[in-house]
């Protein structure tokens, strides 16, 4: 597919950037004229990959997180990046209430969040490199 | 991000003031839970008229909320639910623990 248009986003691995880096991708996938409703999807879906990346891939300490969105016909397509410890076992990550975190009172639903809102979900992590979510929504014709 | 409390009979309404993610949550929580321990309620209605965005990080603060109460016999309720909110509600399964109202009026009798 021809990708359309692209944007890439760099920020520090810091807790007040993730309404940012949500605000940032809604606008620039505004351009096709979601619905509110695929707009919402898509802000809480890079919101859950995006706190993720702070909580368990960096831990909490400082590092970068990137995110690249492409836009292609009416899909989107978006690539949230840490450099962070990875997921051991990505399976079991993906299962719905799993938290590797239960002190933090955490949900563990991100994943389930993510794949509910988003048409496809690729998870690739290594440890001690990091994870890359990759995630795509195709929206309705105009 | 504010959070404003109003007790009406043994209930009390938490009204949460801005976006709920994991940067806020931890400072919502603090405030709940210091006004739960001051006021002791039967029964919490989280009003979110004022919340524009809610991901998976206030679906732990009101679960935890919620487990708080119900340990001491009392419900957790919601109003002015968002279409957005709603969706993260539903697809977390909060439906089958916390009800939603239409009214701050219904909530207050429904959990009576």
């Amino acid at each position: 597919m021809n990708i359309d248009n692209v944007m890439k986003l760099e920020f520090l691995s810091k807790s007040q950037n993730e309404s940012f880096a949500r605000s940032v991708v809604a606008a620039f996938i505004a351009q096709l004229d979601p619905t509110i409703d695929e707009l919402a999807d898509v802000k809480t879906a890079v919101s859950e990959a995006v706190t993720n990346a702070i909580i368990h891939g960096y831990e909490n300490k400082l590092g970068t997180v990137e995110i690249v969105a492409r836009i292609m016909s009416r899909t989107v397509e978006i690539e949230i990046t840490d450099s962070g410890k990875g997921i051991e076992n990505i399976e079991v990550a993906r299962q719905p209430l799993y938290t590797s975190k239960p002190e933090l009172e955490r949900s563990g639903m991100g994943f389930t969040v993510m794949e509910s809102f988003m048409d496809e979900v690729e998870v690739s992590s290594v440890p001690y490199q990091g994870t890359t979510i990759k995630m795509r929504k195709t929206f309705k014709k105009l | 991000m504010n959070v404003t409390f109003e007790s009406i009979g043994n209930k009390l309404v938490i009204r949460i003031n801005g976006d709920i993610d994991h940067h806020t949550c931890e400072a919502i929580r603090q405030r709940i839970d210091n006004e739960i321990s001051k006021k002791n309620p039967k029964g919490i209605i989280f009003d979110m008229e004022n919340v524009g965005f809610m991901d998976s990080s206030g679906i732990g603060v009101i679960i935890g909320r919620f487990k708080q109460i119900s340990e001491k016999g009392g419900a957790t309720s919601m109003i002015n639910v968002k279409p957005q909110i709603r969706r993260v509600y539903e697809i977390c399964g909060l439906q089958k623990i916390i009800g939603v109202y239409d009214s701050l009026e219904r909530a207050v009798n429904g959990m009576a």
